[in-house]
C-alpha cells in the first residue's frame, strides 16, 4: 500500500486551564490515503474541532499538542517550525469551518481575500492572480464571478459564502482538505449541493477529505472510511459499508439507531442514555463505560484500539460481533 | 446610506436651531439682555441706539425674529472689549485652535492605535498589563497640571522649548498655520502632545480591546489557515477591523479635543478660541461667550456628520445596506 | 460601556456574591495598592484639620516672610515646611490637605447628587418606555455630545464661583451618564420575568421600579460612579485652574496649582507641582480601582 498522505498517530491535544487539565483530544490516530475521503464523526465536544486544528497547528494558548505526531507526505508537522507551517497551510494542506458568516472577514473584498491567498504562497501578479480566483469561483458554481469578485461577503447567501471558502481552500490543489462541519449552519438544500460540489472537486483534484460532522446521514454516502469519536478518542474506525452494515462499537451502534429510516415509520429510534463526559474530568477507564449497556468491570481500565477484520478496528472490550447487520 | 445620512444632517440642524433657540430664551428671556449685548461703556444715545436696533423694546418673538435675522447674517453681537463683531473675532482665532486640535488627534492616533494594537498581540502579559495600565495613567493627569509639567521641564530645565504661545505662521489659502514653519512646529508640540495623551489613552484601550476581541473571530482563524504572515493578517484583517470603532470614537472625540483646548490654550497662551473664552469670561464679554456657544454647537453639528460620512464608508456593511448582490 | 453585566441570578445570596467579587478584585496588585491609596487618601483628607500643621485659610497663622520656601527648609518660628511654601507663605503639605479635603467632597457630593438623580431619569425612562424615553434619551444624548468641561464652563459662567456653584455645574455635567447607562441595564431587567409577575400581582408602578428594576439595573452603575468622581475631581480642579471654579479663598488643588504657574518659570516649582501630583494621584487610583472593578463586573473570556 502506498504511504498514507496524512498519518496522525497518538495524538494528545491539552489545554491548561485554570481549573484543571482539559484533554480534547486524547490519543487519536488515523491515516488518509491519497484522494480518500474519511468522514471523522461524533457529537459536539468529542474533540473533532482540536483534532482537525492540531493537525493544522492552529491550537493557540492554553492549549498545546502535548503528544503524537502528524506526518503530511512524511514530513513531520508536530513541533514544525512555524514559518514551515504557514508555507504549508493553505497549499498542501487547507481546512474550511463552519460557519460561512465569519469565515470571510466582513470589511475586506472577496477578490482581496482571495488574492492574498494566492500570492502568500506564490509570485504572481494580481492580474494573473484575479484571473485564477476568477477561475476557481467558477469552478464551485458561483456564477458572475467578475462582479462576484468585486462584492463583500455580507452581499453573498451562507451557501455561496461556503463555496468561495472552498474555492480558496482549493486553490493550491491541496493534498489534504479537512471541512470542520462546513454544511452544519446551511439549509438542507443547500447541504447536499455543497457535499456534491466538494466531493467532485476533491475527486477531480485528487485532495484527500478530512469530513468532519456530526450528522452519520451526511456522511454515508460521501466517505470511503469512516472513524467515530468520542471524548477525545476515536472508538471505532473502518470502511463506511462495514461499519454501517456492522457497527461493532455500543456508541456507534447507538449512534446509527437514532437515525430515523424511511419505510420504518412506527420503529422507536434507539437513545443513548446520559450524556457524554466533560473533557475537563474524563473517567478513568472506558469513556463510554457509564452509559454503555454492555459495560462491566473490565471497563475500568482502558481499551486499545483492536482490529476486528482487515481495517475495521474498535475501542471497546465488548464489541458487538454477533449481533445482525443494520440496514 | 443616502438616507441615514440625510437624517443625521436633519438631526443635526435640529440641534443647531434648539441650541439657537436656548441660547436667545437664556440671553434675551431670562437674562437682561441690555446687561449682556450692550456694553457697559456705552453712553445714553449709544444705548438707546442699540436697544431699537436689537429691537429690546418690542415683543419677544419680534426680537426672536431679529435675533434669527442677524444670526444668520452671521451678525451674533458686538465684542465689548475689542469693538469689533464676536463672530469676526472668533473666527479670527478660530484656525489656530483647529490646528492644534487636529495635530493633537493625529498624535493620538499615532500614538494610541501602534500602543493598543501592540499591547493587544503580546504575548507576554508583562508588556500588555503595563501598557494598559500606562494608558490608566495617561487618561487620569489632569491636563493643564500635564501641560506645566512639561513647561517645566522643556522650557525652564532643558530650555530646548518654548513655554507658550503660537510660533511663526505661513499663510496657506488665506489661513495661517505654523505648522509649515520649524518655529511654529517647536511651540506646537508641547500643546499638541497635552492635548493628545489623553486621547491616546482612549485609543489605546479602544484598539487592545478591539485587537483581543478581532484575534477570536473565525476569519482571523480562516486567515492563518490560508497561510498568510502575521504581517499581513494584523496589517490588513486586523487593522481595518479595528478602526471602524476607533474612528467613530476619534471623530467625536475632535470635538471633545476642541472643548479641551480652551485648557491648554489658557496654560500654552495659544491664541485659539479656547483662550478667547476664557479671556472673555474674565473680562465679561459676554456677546463673544454667546456668539462662541453658536459657533460650537454648529462645528459639532459639522463634525458628527462628518464622522457619519466617513463611518459609512469605512463599512461596507453600511455602505452597501441596499445592494444584495 | 454597554451594559452587559449579567446581574446574575436573582436567588443568589448576596454575601457571597459579595465575597467572590472581593476576591476577583483583589487579584490584581495594582488595585489593591490603589484601593489602599484611596482609602488613605480620604483618610488623609477628612482628618486634615487635625493633622495638618498649619491651617491655611487661617491668615492669622501665616507668616509672609516664609514665602516661597522650597521643600524641607525652616521658617522663621522654625517649624518645617515638608514640600515647601507659597507666595503668601501657607505651608504646601496642609494646602494640598485642605485642597484634597476640598477637592474629595466637591467630587463625592456632585456624584452622589447626579447619581440620583440621573438613575431616576434613566429607570423613568426605561420603564416607561415610547415618547417618554424617546424624549428623555435624545436630551441625553444631545448633553452627551458636548465636551463636560464646555458645559461646566458656560454654567459657572452664568451661576459664579463657589463651591455649590460648582457641584451644580457638575451634576449638571455628570447625569447624562448616569441616565444612559441605567436605563440600558434597566431595560435588560425590565424583559426579564419578574417584572412581568410583579405586575402581574398588580404592584405599584412606583413600587416595581424602586424596589424590584432599580436595585437590579443598579450595579453597572458602581464602575461609573467610581470613575466618574475622578472626573468630578478633575474637572473641579480644571475649573479652579482657569479661575472660574471656587473661589480663592477657599483654596481647591486647581488654584493651588494655577497660583504656581507664574512662578514656575521663575524656578519656584513645587508651588505647582506637588499639589498637582497630590491631584495624580487621586484620580489615578481612584481609576485604577474602578478599572478593576470594571474587569470584575464584566469578565469577558479572561485568560
Amino acid at each position: 500500500m502506498s504511504q498514507p498522505i496524512l498519518a496522525v498517530a497518538n495524538l494528545r491535544t491539552h489545554f491548561f486551564a485554570r481549573a484543571g487539565v482539559i484533554k480534547a483530544v486524547d490519543g487519536v490516530s488515523f491515516t488518509l490515503r491519497a484522494g480518500e475521503v474519511l468522514g471523522l464523526v461524533g457529537e459536539s465536544g468529542s474533540g473533532k474541532s482540536v483534532t482537525a486544528c492540531s493537525i493544522l497547528s492552529l491550537i493557540d494558548e492554553p492549549g498545546r499538542i502535548v503528544a503524537g505526531s502528524i506526518q503530511l507526505d512524511g514530513e513531520e508537522l508536530v513541533g514544525c517550525a512555524e514559518a514551515r507551517m504557514r508555507s504549508l497551510r493553505g497549499c498542501k494542506i487547507a481546512m474550511i469551518f463552519q460557519d460561512p458568516m465569519m469565515t470571510l472577514n466582513p470589511v475586506l473584498r472577496i477578490d482581496t481575500q482571495m488574492i492574498e491567498a494566492i500570492t502568500a504562497h506564490e509570485k504572481v501578479s494580481r492580474r494573473a492572480a484575479r484571473e485564477r480566483a476568477q477561475r476557481a469561483l467558477e469552478a464551485v458554481g458561483i456564477a458572475s464571478a467578475p462582479e462576484r469578485l468585486r462584492a463583500y461577503p455580507h452581499q453573498f447567501s451562507g451557501g455561496m459564502r461556503q463555496r468561495v471558502a472552498i474555492a480558496i481552500a482549493l486553490l493550491h490543489r491541496p493534498q489534504v482538505l479537512i471541512a470542520d462541519e462546513p454544511t452544519t449552519a446551511l439549509d438542507v438544500t443547500i447541504q447536499s449541493q455543497i457535499l456534491a460540489e466538494v466531493q467532485g472537486l476533491c475527486a477531480e483534484s485528487g485532495t484527500a477529505l478530512v469530513w468532519i460532522t456530526h450528522d452519520l446521514a451526511v456522511v454515508a454516502g460521501l466517505a470511503d472510511r469512516i472513524a467515530v469519536m468520542y471524548a477525545g478518542r476515536i472508538v471505532e474506525q473502518g470502511p463506511v459499508d462495514a461499519v454501517f452494515a456492522r457497527p461493532l462499537h455500543p456508541y456507534t451502534r447507538g449512534l446509527i439507531g437514532s437515525l430515523p429510516v424511511p419505510g420504518q415509520r412506527d420503529a422507536p429510534l434507539t437513545q443513548i442514555p446520559g450524556a457524554p463526559p466533560s473533557p475537563a474530568r474524563l473517567p478513568p477507564g472506558c469513556a463510554f463505560a457509564p452509559r454503555c449497556g454492555r459495560a462491566d468491570a473490565a471497563c475500568a481500565a482502558a481499551p486499545d484500539m483492536i482490529d476486528h477484520e482487515p481495517g475495521h478496528a474498535v475501542r471497546c472490550w465488548h464489541p458487538d460481533l454477533q449481533s445482525k447487520a443494520m440496514a | 446610506m443616502l438616507a441615514f445620512l440625510l437624517r443625521r444632517l436633519a438631526q443635526g440642524l435640529l440641534v443647531v436651531a434648539a441650541m439657537a433657540t436656548l441660547v436667545f430664551v437664556g440671553v434675551y428671556a431670562l437674562g437682561n439682555p441690555i446687561d449682556i449685548l450692550i456694553s457697559p461703556q456705552a453712553d445714553e444715545l449709544e444705548r438707546e441706539q442699540a436697544i431699537v436696533r436689537l429691537g429690546l423694546d418690542r415683543p419677544l418673538w419680534v426680537q426672536f425674529a431679529i435675533f434669527l435675522k442677524s444670526a444668520l447674517r452671521g451678525d451674533l453681537g458686538t465684542s465689548f472689549v475689542h469693538g469689533v463683531p464676536a463672530v469676526d473675532l472668533i473666527l479670527d482665532r478660530m484656525p489656530a485652535t483647529l490646528e492644534l486640535a487636529f495635530v493633537a488627534l493625529i498624535l493620538s492616533i499615532g500614538i494610541g492605535i501602534p500602543a493598543g494594537l501592540f499591547a493587544g498581540l503580546a504575548p507576554r502579559s508583562l508588556s500588555r498589563r503595563a501598557i494598559m495600565t500606562g494608558s490608566i495613567l495617561g487618561f487620569s493627569v489632569p491636563n493643564f497640571w500635564l501641560g506645566l509639567m512639561l513647561i517645566l521641564l522643556f522650557a525652564v530645565e532643558l530650555k530646548v522649548l518654548p513655554a507658550g504661545g503660537r510660533g511663526e505662521t505661513r499663510t496657506v489659502f488665506g489661513i495661517e498655520l505654523s505648522l509649515l514653519t520649524l518655529d511654529g512646529l517647536r511651540h506646537l508640540i508641547l500643546p499638541a502632545l497635552t492635548l493628545a495623551i489623553y486621547k491616546a489613552s482612549l485609543i489605546a484601550r479602544l484598539a487592545y480591546a478591539g485587537t483581543r476581541e478581532t484575534l477570536l473571530q473565525e476569519f482571523v482563524r480562516f486567515a492563518r489557515a490560508k497561510g498568510l504572515s502575521p504581517r499581513r493578517i494584523v496589517g490588513v484583517h486586523v487593522l481595518k477591523t479595528i478602526m471602524i470603532p476607533v474612528v467613530t470614537v476619534t471623530g467625536l472625540e475632535l470635538g471633545s479635543m476642541i472643548g479641551f483646548a480652551v485648557v491648554t490654550e489658557t496654560v500654552f497662551a495659544w491664541p485659539g478660541m479656547g483662550k478667547l473664552l476664557i479671556d472673555s469670561i474674565y473680562r465679561l464679554d459676554r456677546p463673544v461667550i454667546v456668539a462662541y456657544l453658536v459657533i460650537i454647537v454648529i462645528m459639532f453639528v459639522v463634525i458628527n456628520f462628518v464622522v457619519d460620512v466617513i463611518y459609512t464608508l469605512l463599512d461596507p456593511r453600511v455602505r452597501l445596506s441596499g445592494q444584495e448582490a | 460601556m454597554d451594559a452587559d453585566v449579567r446581574v446574575g441570578d436573582v436567588g443568589t445570596a448576596w454575601p457571597t456574591r459579595l465575597t467572590d467579587s472581593w476576591r476577583e478584585f483583589a487579584e490584581n496588585p495594582v488595585a489593591l495598592a490603589a484601593l489602599a491609596l484611596v482609602a488613605l487618601l480620604i483618610a488623609l483628607a477628612v482628618l486634615s484639620p487635625w493633622i495638618a500643621p498649619q491651617n491655611p485659610y487661617d491668615l492669622s497663622q501665616l507668616s509672609i516672610l516664609d514665602n516661597k520656601l522650597p521643600p524641607g527648609s525652616r521658617g522663621f518660628a522654625g517649624q518645617l515646611y515638608l514640600l515647601g511654601s507659597d507666595d503668601q507663605g501657607r505651608d504646601l503639605v496642609s494646602a494640598i490637605l485642605y485642597g484634597l479635603r476640598l477637592s474629595i467632597f466637591v467630587g463625592i457630593t456632585a456624584t452622589a447628587i447626579a447619581l440620583a438623580i440621573g438613575a431616576s431619569v434613566g429607570v423613568i425612562a426605561a420603564y416607561f418606555g415610547g415618547w417618554t424615553d424617546a424624549g428623555l434619551m435624545r436630551l441625553v444624548d444631545i448633553q452627551l455630545s458636548f465636551p463636560a468641561i464646555l458645559i461646566a464652563l458656560i454654567l459657572v459662567t452664568i451661576l459664579g464661583k463657589g463651591v455649590d456653584k460648582v457641584v451644580i455645574a457638575l451634576v449638571c455635567v455628570q447625569w447624562a451618564y448616569y441616565a444612559r447607562t441605567i436605563r440600558s441595564s434597566a431595560l435588560v431587567e425590565r424583559r426579564r420575568e419578574y417584572i412581568d409577575a410583579a405586575r402581574g400581582l398588580a404592584l405599584s408602578q412606583s413600587r416595581i421600579i424602586l424596589r424590584h428594576l432599580l436595585p437590579n439595573a443598579f450595579p453597572p452603575l458602581i464602575v461609573v460612579a467610581t470613575v466618574q468622581v475622578a472626573h468630578a475631581i478633575a474637572l473641579e480642579a480644571t475649573l479652579s485652574f482657569l479661575g472660574v471654579g471656587v473661589p480663592i479663598t477657599e483654596p481647591s488643588l486647581g488654584v493651588l496649582i494655577a497660583n504656581g504657574y507664574g512662578y514656575m518659570l521663575s524656578g519656584n516649582y513645587w508651588i505647582a507641582f506637588y499639589p498637582g501630583l497630590a491631584l495624580l494621584l487621586v484620580i489615578l487610583a481612584i481609576n485604577l480601582v474602578g478599572d478593576q472593578l470594571h474587569h470584575v463586573m464584566n469578565p469577558r473570556g479572561k485568560r
